[in-house]
């Protein structure tokens, strides 16, 4: 087990990079610390596959260096680094049965027979797969399968850090609620480093103590989930999780107050930063529909069960609004109310507010 | 009793008929010749099982299978690993795959008499190539006309040098079908070269290689055409296989009774054969 540190790294696919447009990660420094449950969200393309695989050693980033506890591994093969890593198709070994696929990266190791058995039927038993070690892996059903690919990077006792990329894409939700359950167990067991990539919120969240919010090749923020979704750094992090994300609106910053749509907008500190284009960030969850305050008219309601979303207009922009009361009809006209605490301010997209201390 | 509508039938008739008159009615005036005997001016007698136990009896008939099993054997031993070999060290992507696509697949364009022809003229000890490089720069006497060995390397070099590239090219869409992340596991596992061609590529190719087996197993255990243009089953008989051997008996000594009992038997067993191995091979599927 190890801390693992991106030292300046960068990658670009292409041979002779020119602009910071051909790079599939620019500049990413980060520390990921022992034994920690991190998730690595971000949209499809955003460059945490190819993270993922540079952390494992499948890839060799073009610039920077990645270290495990302080030793530089970046030309190091995967098999030397002692990681494992979890695909988004469950990969097995077809015409082994299910022992000897969670005995495979054992036995290519050179462990003796009696520990490999020790070893494989202790993370059987934790994966619930004890009765099917005799089977086909091959006969297994897709949950089965990924569990056996999670099974071959437990089973070593000295990994660095166990990887899973996408691993629930083909899983059924019934079931994937419960494989990530077994995960978020398994590593209180075992205490290893585990990065979870994913472009799904609620996976992250749910697995991870910290989430690597990563756009466009880039980290944009590094967090708790409660830290994410309370305060995001960047309109990206605000607008990506969420559901509805954040409410981002344009306004107009003149002798430190901020206008939105001609109505002065209070916000949770004083304005720190400057920027060409300056928004107000604030989550529906903390819009109030209220007696005065920023007048709007109401398009649409949607039931999601517990709450309501109303999607009202204010002038061109739309805002979205929960409320847990009966929501007005489409059509009337209503106020809103943008809870001061949580209205934040970002310049160019980056948080641009300081809380009062 | 619920009603069914036949008239599914129909649309299978222009099939039926067509198989009917393209594979079933030669093969049962196969039939009628291999249980008759005849003394000319088309009488016919009835014969029995006669022709097959002069068949299966006669020393020529078991010649002719021994060679042409050790031609089969020999073959497949030959081509299909260095079908595999060369479908592994093909590149996956880039400008080369077409290339080597290209190449991989240009014997198995040309007409089958063509091969022959060619191989003959290249073979040829005072002109062809091969001939005279073999016979008069490295001094070996190489001859197939006189030299039963000569005659057997010859037509299997050129079996080879024609079909391999089948067994390439089916080895070859089994390999790219894999896909990365298994190749990605299983360095991650630490498997040598050896492993993840023994539980990777080689399960992933298990399908195609089946059906490269038995397309070589049955194109090569009736393989007519290219050793009758290079050899004609000679010197002496020495390459006469079943085929060769098969049409000197229908056509060049027209024993019509024994050749149909021939016929009917080689074609028994290359069904047997191929029969066997198919559901050997996939007894494991479900």
């Amino acid at each position: 087990m190890a801390k693992i540190t991106l030292d300046k790294l960068r990658h670009s696919y292409l041979p002779n990079p020119a602009g910071p447009d051909d790079f599939a990660l620019k500049q990413i420094d980060l520390d990921w610390t022992d034994g920690g449950a991190y998730a690595l969200l971000g949209p499809s393309g955003c460059g945490k596959t190819t993270l993922l695989n540079i952390i494992s050693g499948l890839l060799t980033p073009s610039h920077g260096r990645v270290l495990f506890d302080g030793q530089d591994v970046t030309h190091l093969p995967p098999d030397r680094r002692n990681i494992a890593q979890v695909f988004q198709f469950p990969v097995i070994y077809d015409t082994m049965t299910v022992y000897d696929n969670l005995a495979f990266p054992l036995r290519n190791r050179g462990v003796d027979e009696a520990r490999v058995d020790a070893r494989v039927r202790e993370i059987a038993a934790m994966l619930e797969l004890e009765d099917r070690l005799a089977m086909r892996a091959s006969n297994l059903s897709p949950d089965n399968k990924q569990k056996i690919s999670m099974g071959r990077g437990l089973v070593r006792e000295d990994v660095n850090v166990i990887m899973f990329d996408e691993p629930l894409t083909v899983i059924d939700p019934e079931l994937k609620w419960r494989l990530r359950s077994k995960l978020k167990e398994l590593h209180q067991r075992i205490a290893v480093t585990m990065i979870y990539v994913t472009h799904d919120q609620t996976e992250a969240l749910t697995f991870a103590d910290q989430v690597v919010v990563m756009q466009l090749g880039e980290v944009v923020q590094i967090g708790t989930p409660v830290e994410l979704f309370e305060r995001p750094q960047h309109t990206f992090v605000g607008h990506f999780i969420g559901s509805p994300g954040m409410n981002i609106l344009p306004v107009e910053v003149d002798g430190g107050v901020a206008r939105f749509a001609g109505h002065a907008v209070q916000l949770e500190g004083p304005i720190v930063r400057q920027g060409d284009r300056t928004e107000i960030g604030v989550r529906p969850e903390y819009v109030r529909l209220a007696d005065s305050g920023i007048p709007a008219t109401v398009r649409k309601a949607a039931d999601i069960g517990r709450y309501t979303v109303v999607e009202t207009m204010v002038g061109d922009h739309v805002v979205n609004a929960i409320t847990d009361r009966l929501p007005p009809a489409p059509g009337a006209r209503v106020f809103l109310h943008f809870e001061p605490s949580q209205t934040r301010l970002y310049a160019d997209g980056w948080i641009a507010t300081e809380v009062w201390k | 009793m619920k009603t069914e509508n036949q008239r599914g039938w129909l649309f299978v008739l222009p099939v039926l008929i067509l198989v009917a008159f393209n594979a079933l009615v030669p093969l049962m005036t196969v039939v009628n010749y291999s249980v008759q005997e005849t003394f000319g001016d088309n009488l016919f007698f009835w014969h029995g099982v006669g022709w097959f136990e002069d068949v299966l009896r006669s020393d020529r008939f078991h010649a002719a299978l021994g060679r042409q099993a050790l031609f089969t054997f020999t073959i497949l031993l030959i081509e299909v690993p260095l079908g595999v070999a060369i479908a592994l060290a093909m590149p996956r992507k880039g400008f080369w795959v077409s290339v080597c696509l290209v190449l991989m697949a240009l014997p198995l364009l040309i007409p089958w008499n063509v091969v022959g022809a060619m191989w003959n003229i290249f073979t040829l000890p005072d002109i062809g190539l091969l001939g005279y490089f073999m016979n008069h720069v490295l001094g070996i006497d190489y001859n197939m006309t006189q030299s039963p060995l000569a005659a057997w390397v010859t037509i299997i070099v050129m079996d080879v040098w024609h079909w391999t590239s089948l067994v390439v090219l089916l080895a070859y869409a089994g390999l790219i079908s894999i896909p990365e992340a298994y190749y990605q596991a299983a360095k991650i596992d630490g498997a040598s070269n050896w492993a993840v061609f023994r539980y990777i590529q080689l399960p992933k190719m298990k399908r195609v290689l089946t059906i490269a087996v038995l397309l070589r197993f049955m194109d090569s255990f009736n393989i007519y055409t290219e050793p009758f243009v290079l050899t004609g089953g000679g010197p002496g008989n020495s390459t006469t296989l079943l085929s060769i051997d098969l049409v000197k008996v229908a056509l060049g000594q027209f024993d019509l009774g024994i050749a149909a009992a021939m016929s009917l038997i080689y074609f028994a067993f290359t069904l047997l054969v191929s029969w066997l191995f198919y559901t050997i091979m996939t007894r494991n599927e479900q």
